[in-house]
Order: C-alpha cells, then structure tokens, then sequence
C-alpha cells in the first residue's frame, strides 16, 4: 500500500438530452420564470471592437442539421482579455461579456451569435494564437460536450503562425475549424458549420 | 480567485464514450477521429462569473416558480450538496441550473410525445449558485420515470438533468442525477453507456433521512466533482492543494 491522493473523479458526463433548452433557454421553450435567458446579449452598446455575426448549423453524420441542440461560445474581447476572474493580464472590456448561448433553430437548425471580433490571446508558452471563438456543443444523442474552435477565413497571416493550429498533423483538416466571412446587409458574417462526422469532420479538441 | 494551474487531463475512460449504439441517437451524432490533444490556454482556464443577484427569490424552488392555482402534484423533496473539484475542495459561486419531469413523467415541451398529464403548477426548470464553500439546495417534485423513442420499450429511469459551470470554462459539464433504490437505472441505454459501475453509482443521490422534513419534504444528497487544477509546483509557486 502506498499514501492516499485522496483525489476525487470527476462526475461522469450524461447527455444533455432532447429537452435542454427547458434547462437553459427556458424562456425560448415558453417557460418564463427568470427575467430572460442567459447568454443571449453578448455585446454592450459601449464594447469596442468590429460587431460580427457568427452563424452556422451543426450537422449529423447523415447530413442533417441537429435542430435540438445548444451551442456556447467563450471568447476574448478585441484586446484578446477574457471577461473572467482568471484572466491577470488586464481588465478585459466591461461591455463585452464573452459568453453566449444559443439553440440551434427548432425547424431549419441554424445558431446564430451577434457577438465581436476578439483580439490575439496567449498560449502557455507566451506565442500568440490566431483568433479564434471556443464552442460547446451538447444535444441528444452527444453523451460528453463537445469543445471545439472557430478560427477566421480573414486571418491567414495570424493562422498561419498559430501555434494551436499548427499541431494539427494533416493540414487539410484545419479547414474545418475556419469560419467563412461575407458580407450581409454590411455586416461582417462568420459562417461556421460544424461536423460531427464524416469526410469533413470538424476538430474536436481534448482539452 | 487565485492563480492555479491548468485542470488536470480528463479522464475520459470513465465518462461514457461518443459511440453508445445502445443509445440510437449517437451513432450518428458521435465523432469518430481522434480528439486534438491540447494542454490548456487562457481560452479554458477562463470562463463567465455569474452573480447571487441575478438570481430571483424562487429560481431554486420549482415547488413554487410555476406554481399558478397551487402547488405541484407529486412527492416533495429537497436536493442538496456541495460541488466539488476533484481535490476536494468545495467550488463557490458555480451556476447549476436544472430541468426535469413532472411527477408523472411528463416534459413541458412541445416534442414530448408521452401522454402523461401535464401539471398545470410545474415548469420543471431552476437554477442556483452555489455558496462560499461550494454548497447548494433546491427544492422540487420527484420526477417520473418515463418512456422514450429509442428501442421498442424503452424507459429513463427517474431523473434530474444539471448543467454546471465552474470557474473555467475547461470544467464545464452537463450530466443526470439518479434516486437511490430505483431499478431502473441499471436498465437503461443512457446511463449504461457508462463504462464503469462505480462511476455511475456517483450519480445516485442518496436519500438523506436526517434531513428530511417532517410532514414537509424528504431529502437527497447529490454532490458533484467538477475537474480540478495543477499546483503550480516549481513552474510558479505552490496553492490550492
């Protein structure tokens, strides 16, 4: 026998479900107990930086959007600061809180995030990553999160030295984790679909 | 908060695995390439703070945060306990938020499909925060067990769904909470996609008799283990363990 760590496991996960959005988005599933559903307002009339829209589906292995799932987003402000306690490198934008949440439409199952474009963060080593928007994906029939990264189709300098990006061993694949920019009705949209399976499917990171 | 160090690396043999054919929906939902390992950056050792004051007086209590002509039909119980990383140490200020059956079994949603009734007085949804030493309670209906579109005659045991954020976003997790006693449980696709039996039993809360309330309410303890942090042994200075 040796000493004790006396280390707990972690609870183990159990799939979000078919009625998630009774839990987190009540008010959209006509359920109006709390003053409104978090995570739907990302920026404040003050927060700095360019307003993007980040929109996309989430798409089985057959080819079909899932119309029952919740998408989260965490990201940095324009300055790359997190609006967290953990973030110690500065004050992070007061206007701008970094965390949405959104389910993907109950008929056409499209998400869809009025949010900002964040600035260039750190990695443990001090290198710059490219911009990017972290993703949580969970829904019926997903049995653990899914934690993934949007990075920028107008940013292929920043990608390109990225240091997370350039762990990926066959290069073709980063494709999947680029959001497309267009343009509509002036404003900047960020298309980004994500795979759970298949040819195309998305990068899936364990963190 | 203070400065700590990355979480350790998730176990992810003891949670159960993408593919589940048992449980039909994730043979198609379930990602079948390797993860990209990555230690964690600012991007996950961060995540949203959420504050006691936005929380309403009922948010905890789906006794009462539905209730139109009176209370809810069904077994009243409390449901408490501590959120925990996995040093043991309690987790302040972590959101969990909750949905559920009725006591019947019954959703309020529109793609439920079982014909139980729904109660008029139940939502089946709340939330709170936990307090300074990571500790939370709520009050509800006990849920029903219900059946559900997956093998012919397949059922859910009763159940309670939570989503809990800690205090990154590298700890977030959404997971189900289970009645001591109840057979069903070992029955069922979704929780046997568990690999380990001991792993499943930490989701069985455990009814608390000393707790309860007479006339009033019974009690079960859940507790919950969210990941925990490095020491920052040497690469900066020792805290937290």
């Amino acid at each position: 026998m040796v000493q004790n760590l006396h280390r707990l496991k972690e609870s183990p996960s159990q799939t979000a479900g078919p009625y998630i959005h009774i839990g987190a988005t009540p008010n959209h599933s006509g359920i109006e107990i709390y003053g409104g559903d978090l995570g739907q307002t990302l920026v404040g009339p003050n927060a700095k930086g360019e307003r993007i829209i980040v929109t996309g589906h989430v798409i089985d292995g057959g080819g079909a959007p899932l119309r029952d799932a919740l998408v989260e987003i965490w990201q940095a402000d324009a300055a790359g600061l997190y609006n967290s306690p953990g973030e110690k490198r500065g004050q992070a934008d007061p206007s701008f809180s970094g965390w949405g949440r959104q389910p993907t439409d109950d008929v056409t199952g499209q998400y869809r995030f009025e949010t900002i474009k964040p600035g260039r963060a750190p990695f443990a080593d001090g290198r710059l990553m490219a911009p990017h928007i972290t993703f949580w994906i969970v829904a019926r029939g997903i049995n653990l999160g899914l934690h993934t990264r949007m990075y920028f189709s107008d940013e292929a300098a920043a990608n390109a030295e990225c240091p997370v990006l350039a762990r990926i061993e066959h290069p073709d694949r980063i494709a999947t984790l680029i959001g497309a920019r267009s343009e509509e009705n002036g404003h900047s949209v960020y298309v980004f679909d994500i795979r759970l399976q298949g040819e195309q499917e998305t990068i899936f990171f364990d963190i | 908060m203070t400065d700590k160090g990355s979480f350790y690396q998730r176990d992810r043999g003891w949670h159960p695995p993408p593919l589940t054919p048992q449980y039909k929906t994730s043979v198609l939902r379930s990602p079948q390439r390797a993860l990209l390992s990555l230690e964690n950056t600012i991007s996950e050792m961060t995540g949203p703070v959420f504050g006691h004051g936005m929380l309403g007086e009922y948010d905890n209590d789906l006794i009462r945060n539905w209730a139109k002509t009176g209370d809810p039909v069904g077994p009243r119980i409390i449901v408490y306990g501590k959120v925990l990383d996995e040093n043991g140490h309690g987790v302040p200020g972590a959101l969990l938020e909750f949905w559920q059956a009725n006591a019947g079994g019954r959703y309020r949603h529109k793609k439920e499909l079982y014909i139980a009734a729904l109660d008029p007085n139940f939502g089946g949804c709340g939330r709170t925060i936990t307090d300074d030493q990571g500790r939370y309670w709520m009050r509800t209906i006990r849920p029903g067990p219900y059946p559900w579109p997956n093998r012919v005659n397949d059922w859910r045991p009763a159940h309670i769904h939570f989503s809990i954020f800690g205090q990154a976003f590298a700890q977030r997790l959404i997971t189900q909470m289970y009645f001591e006693g109840d057979p069903m449980i070992w029955q069922c696709p979704i929780v046997m996609g568990i690999p380990d039996r001991s792993a499943v039993e930490t989701l069985v809360a455990a009814l608390d008799r000393s707790n309860s309330i007479h006339m009033d309410a019974l009690a079960y303890k859940f507790d919950i283990v969210l990941r925990g942090r490095r020491s920052t042994l040497f690469e900066n200075r020792t805290e937290g363990n």
